[in-house]
């Protein structure tokens, strides 16, 4: 499935009822050389909107939310030893977390890259 | 600090730091670059070779007269007797607390002082000076100046070749140099931890020098990011995080700023409180701090022992690029300040274990010709 992407900057691909969740090439960008990710640990439970991960640049430290309602699966292991995967591939490899999907409609709320291009077309 | 309502400065370097790519942020009333490549990239590059930075937002002043270095101690401890004519010392103003309204560098130039001091409190301390100088003496805000560091091992190899005398300046000493034809104060000063200079200029030859120094092949630009991380990692303080009005010198662990004469003379605001603190201790300190983890603390972050007391704050941290892991600093009860003392941060609900460690977390290197 093509990413969908919220107006905070994550992003989101569905693999049958799994969601994989990252942040968008314009958001590592914003925020500079990615130092230390704070992964979710598998099992925590997410609502939408809710405080899911950390990622910290240099210079700050910026919250990742849940794009959806669900249950981490499993946080990127990768991302300990290698956080700055994020800056070299925020919207591949450098993904943060997969979840279940409670409630598929909140995927409809979402924009597609065109929409999302727009959107930061509008921030600058 | 950055109030959107207030109208913001711009430096003599304004148009070579768009020209470069920098990502302009508000910073102390100025439109500032925090970085042109990338924070990472610019640090590692000053600790190889050499980078530039324009710090013109910061505020230099003179003070002339009859006598401008007993004027001059009157507002802080540092001894400035004893410098020579040409250098430089690290001192503080002090209030009558003994708290610190300002850290700064002042110089000996001939018959006056040379000061500079941090953009954000340059208004207030500028007031502040000129009311607490003696008859005779006044002080000379200088805001058409410029101010460049150049700092890296490389500094002097680039600079040398515009400035040749430049390469036999005392660490903490200062002179009037021509850098290719433009006159300069240059000295051999920084806050990298690294050997380099900053340099006074015109601020209408600013642009003409900052171009001269990027053509030098050890030079790249840096920008306020990359400052802030190699200042962290040479344990320098950060006036308004690290030090402030609330904390003194010995507080700060900044005694070796001064000198035996002023401890025993005092003559400055707060001397009764800092001697008193000399002679009887003090009930916190500024110390160094390593996570034991990947994860940086940040400012602010509350400092507990083991059984989750309070025992401090962090008042910088991050992540220090050299050293490849989080660095910070802050201050801890006494009974916590030895290095080697276990402590925990709570950072986002967790209790994180940590250690406090000797500063600076990347030795000095700075050149003592």
């Amino acid at each position: 499935m093509p990413l969908k992407y919220t107006e905070d900057h994550e992003w989101v691909s569905v693999e049958g009822d799994v969601a994989t969740v990252g942040i968008s090439k314009y958001a590592q960008d914003q925020l500079g050389d990615v130092v230390f990710v704070e992964v979710p640990d598998a099992g925590k439970q997410l609502d939408k909107g809710e405080e899911a991960a950390v990622v910290e640049s240099v210079k700050a430290a910026s919250e990742i939310y849940a794009p959806l309602t669900g249950d981490v699966t499993e946080g990127n292991p990768a991302l300990e030893d290698a956080p700055s995967t994020i800056n070299t591939d925020a919207e591949g490899d450098g993904w943060i977390f997969k979840m279940t999907i409670a409630d598929a409609t909140e995927l409809d709320d979402m924009m597609d890259a065109a929409a999302y291009d727009g959107y930061v077309a509008g921030l600058e | 600090m950055s109030d959107p309502q207030e109208e913001l400065k711009f430096t003599p370097l304004d148009a070579l730091h768009r020209e470069f790519g920098a990502k302009m942020v508000p910073f102390a009333g100025y439109e500032m670059p925090v970085q042109y490549r990338g924070i990472l990239a610019e640090h590692q590059h000053t600790r190889d070779h050499a980078s530039l930075f324009d710090v013109s937002h910061m505020g230099q002043a003179a003070i002339r007269g009859s006598d401008p270095v007993t004027a001059l101690e009157a507002l802080v401890p540092g001894d400035l007797q004893a410098l020579g004519d040409g250098q430089i010392r690290y001192t503080m103003l002090t209030n009558d607390q003994g708290g610190i309204l300002d850290d700064l560098m002042v110089t000996r130039r001939g018959d006056h002082l040379f000061l500079i001091v941090n953009a954000a409190c340059k208004e207030a301390d500028f007031a502040h000076i000129a009311a607490g100088l003696s008859d005779g003496n006044q002080l000379e805000i200088m805001p058409d100046l410029g101010l460049l560091a150049l700092q890296g091992p490389e500094a002097a190899t680039a600079l040398a070749r515009l400035a040749p005398a430049a390469r036999h300046l005392q660490f903490m000493s200062s002179d009037s140099l021509r850098v290719g034809e433009i006159p300069c104060i240059v000295s051999r000063s920084g806050y990298s931890g690294e050997d380099g200079y900053e340099i006074s200029v015109a601020a209408d030859r600013a642009e003409n020098l900052a171009r001269m120094l990027l053509d030098q092949p050890e030079v790249e630009l840096a920008g306020l990011g990359a400052r802030d991380s190699l200042r962290l990692e040479a344990g320098l303080c950060l006036y308004g995080s690290d030090i402030d009005q609330t904390t003194t010198p010995v507080e700060a662990g900044l005694l070796w700023s001064i000198s035996k004469r002023r401890r025993a003379e005092g003559g400055f605001p707060g001397a009764a409180i800092v001697q008193q603190q000399i002679e009887n201790g003090v009930g916190r300190k500024r110390v160094g701090i390593r996570p034991d983890g990947k994860a940086p603390a940040r400012a602010h972050t509350e400092i507990i022992d083991k059984d989750g007391n309070a025992i401090g704050e962090i008042t910088s941290g991050g992540f220090g690029p050299t050293v490849g892991g989080p660095i910070a600093m802050g201050y801890v009860t006494m009974e916590f300040a030895k290095p080697g003392t276990e402590i925990n941060l709570s950072v986002r609900g967790k209790s994180l274990p940590a250690r406090v460690v000797k500063m600076p977390f990347t030795p000095h290197r700075y050149i003592r010709n």
